[in-house]
């Protein structure tokens, strides 16, 4: 009987011990995009500060539909882009005002924190700080199609069945401005808007002969230029970057009209539970060399102040041929969508995918 | 006072209603898990959507109640035609999948014997043992221009260059019979098994040929079986999102992907729970007018499938 006490006091105390560990053990449950939070930067932090990352791979759209659905819990940190925070917030009330006094501010570069700030702003509440910033344009293949400079290139009749694009907004607004629209500076009128994404729908309707499959996560896009199968597609620059890696011929092009800029920040769910983490990762993937590392990972830039120099020189040569200061200058950078908007863009999406 | 005059009685009937009651008891027990998960998997979600799919959002985090969502689902072709069109290709999906699963089950039944009838089955079985994603992805390899049927015949001859299969209806139609194809053959063995050789013969002694023998004797023994083998095989694929999603091309919308992306990337779940509904009430009724036409129950068939 003794032996069978002992085993049962024993058993408890492992069961209490057990329990007691992941309690005190601290976690940080980042909802972010493929390669942004690689294992390296993970094990260095846990090194840094003793917490765990729990990392969960979304998108945008994806990290909307989640925080909805909880109305804001389940996570402490994600990583929406800076656009997609003002319209969301106000319909849905999935993030919280962010402290910015526990952010270390020196280590980001300041025309990329105040813009990612003013652009997240609500009732003079921030709601998001910059980490990586790309841009949305075209990848193409240079040796198998010299002369696509623009959105309408795509739909040169000698590209039937080559071309590929992601049928999301990106595709309307770059199509849109390549008609030489203006849809940001529209954001504010809707009528003006679903006029423009009217004829950029009809563009994008027309060109459907063109396009030989919508691709719908990167891996699908890598696959039909790696094989040869499309030449030139609509795509993001850090898949061009990528296949630049693998083939010289290919890289990002920016449209004539202008790259699209994004940038994704960094947002505080409204029912996270570790800020104090949160913020701790934001001001230590933020370090010039952690940055670098997540920069070479993503294959997007960092608004990390200093990472520049110690990102791959093989990414710096893929980004310094598509990206001359010239054509920087020229980026159009994504306002933030008013609330509304995306149902518009949406209806002129369905009926492009659906038309013949 | 009454109770000690008559204890013979009393005696008797306590024991009676301890067993009703034990009984009661390990019914409700018995019953509980079902009733469970019809109510919180099934109904719940179900009215939940309901209720969704009746809001009208009229402001940033204001909802009212109204029809609005179903109103603009029906005023909008391109819906429409989409459900239109994903209703049209999978009952010929279906009708396809008996066309071919009609011999197979016949020949597994009626022909195949001993070690052989198990091979065949286990052979209609085993690409159920890899997941839906991974079938799919072989199609995938196998009908994409640098796949293995375009080099197959550039080897052979018989195509100049390289020729894109995928990405059209013809490689959703494949894909979609190719994952539903057990779903019809299992209950059209099953039916099939039990019909007696004898009536077979019978058939053929009266001067049936093989076809009026088909038709008058085989086919309606089968009945029950093909119809409960093109419900389950209509509802897959009126309900599919990976193989339309995957190997479609650009023109081949499933309403599925439609309700997929009004809830993941419109984040409207109230039109969303109105697409889902409406595809749900549209399965209902295609599978209430098949049983009404073909004379059979839901009981009758699915029971006994």
């Amino acid at each position: 009987m003794r032996d069978v006490k002992g085993i049962i006091v024993g058993l408890l105390a492992s069961v209490m011990l057990t329990a007691a560990v992941p309690a005190r053990a601290e976690t940080l449950r980042l909802l972010t995009w493929g390669d942004y939070a690689p294992e390296a930067v993970i094990k260095k932090f846990k090194d840094a500060t003793g917490i765990d990352v729990e990392v969960t791979i979304s998108n945008n759209e994806d990290m909307i539909s989640k925080l909805r659905a909880t109305g804001g819990a389940g996570f402490d940190l994600a990583q929406p882009s800076q656009d997609r925070i003002l319209g969301p917030q106000t319909d849905f009330g999935i993030y919280k005002p962010m402290d910015l006094s526990k952010i270390t501010a020196g280590l980001f570069i300041p025309e990329l924190l105040d813009a990612a700030k003013k652009n997240t702003a609500i009732d003079g509440k921030v709601y998001g700080v910059a980490h990586l910033w790309g841009t949305s344009g075209l990848v193409v293949d240079r040796k198998k199609a010299p002369d696509i400079k623009s959105f309408l290139d795509l739909c040169k009749s000698e590209y039937k069945g080559r071309v590929s694009m992601r049928l999301k907004r990106p595709a309307l607004l770059g199509m849109a401005f390549a008609l030489g629209e203006d849809p940001f500076a529209a954001y504010g009128d809707k009528a003006k808007y679903q006029a423009i994404i009217d004829k950029a729908g009809a563009a994008l309707a027309a060109c459907k002969a063109n396009v030989k499959a919508y691709w719908s996560g990167s891996d699908d896009l890598l696959n039909m230029i790696r094989s040869g199968e499309v030449v030139a597609a609509e795509a993001w620059d850090s898949t061009g970057f990528k296949l630049n890696a693998e083939n010289p011929d290919i890289n990002f092009v920016a449209p004539a009209a202008g790259a699209l800029g994004w940038i994704d920040t960094f947002a505080l769910p409204a029912k996270g539970k570790n800020d104090d983490a949160a913020y701790k990762w934001i001001n230590f993937v933020m370090q010039p060399e952690i940055a670098a590392m997540i920069v070479d990972s993503a294959g997007s830039f960092s608004a990390s102040k200093g990472s520049d120099q110690f990102v791959s020189p093989k990414l710096r040569a893929a980004f310094q041929q598509a990206f001359p200061p010239e054509v920087i200058a020229q980026i159009k950078w994504f306002p933030a969508v008013p609330a509304g908007l995306e149902e518009m863009e949406g209806k002129v999406l369905d009926k492009v995918a659906a038309g013949n | 006072m009454n109770a000690p005059l008559n204890p013979a009685a009393s005696g008797a009937s306590a024991p009676r209603e301890e067993g009703a009651a034990a009984r009661r008891l390990s019914f409700i027990l018995v019953f509980a898990p079902f009733a469970l998960w019809i109510a919180l998997v099934i109904l719940v979600p179900q009215l939940n959507l309901f209720f969704l799919s009746l809001r009208e959002k009229v402001g940033p985090q204001v909802y009212v109640l109204g029809p609005r969502n179903y109103t603009e689902l029906f005023g909008e072709s391109v819906y429409v035609l989409t459900l239109v069109r994903t209703v049209v290709m999978s009952l010929l999906a279906t009708f396809a999948t008996l066309i071919i699963g009609f011999p197979i089950a016949y020949y597994i039944a009626k022909i195949a014997r001993g070690r052989a009838r198990t091979l065949l089955f286990m052979s209609c079985l085993l690409p159920f043992w890899v997941s839906e994603l991974v079938r799919v992805f072989g199609w995938m390899l196998i009908l994409r221009e640098t796949g293995l049927l375009s080099r197959l015949l550039q080897g052979l001859g018989l195509v100049d260059g390289p020729v894109e299969l995928l990405y059209n209806d013809v490689a959703v139609m494949v894909g979609l019979i190719y994952t539903s194809m057990l779903f019809m053959v299992v209950p059209l063995v099953s039916t099939l098994d039990s019909l007696d050789d004898a009536l077979v013969e019978a058939g053929y002694d009266l001067g049936g040929n093989g076809l009026v023998v088909l038709w008058e004797i085989v086919i309606p023994h089968a009945k029950p079986g093909i119809v409960a083998g093109a419900i389950i095989v209509f509802m897959l694929n009126l309900g599919n999102y990976l193989t339309p999603t995957l190997l479609g091309g650009k023109n081949s919308q499933w309403f599925t992907a439609q309700i997929y992306s009004q809830f993941i990337t419109r984040f409207n779940w109230e039109s969303g729970s109105a697409f889902g509904f409406v595809l749900l009430v549209t399965s209902s009724l295609i599978v209430w007018l098949a049983l009404r036409a073909s004379g059979q129950t839901l009981s009758g068939t699915i029971g006994k499938g």
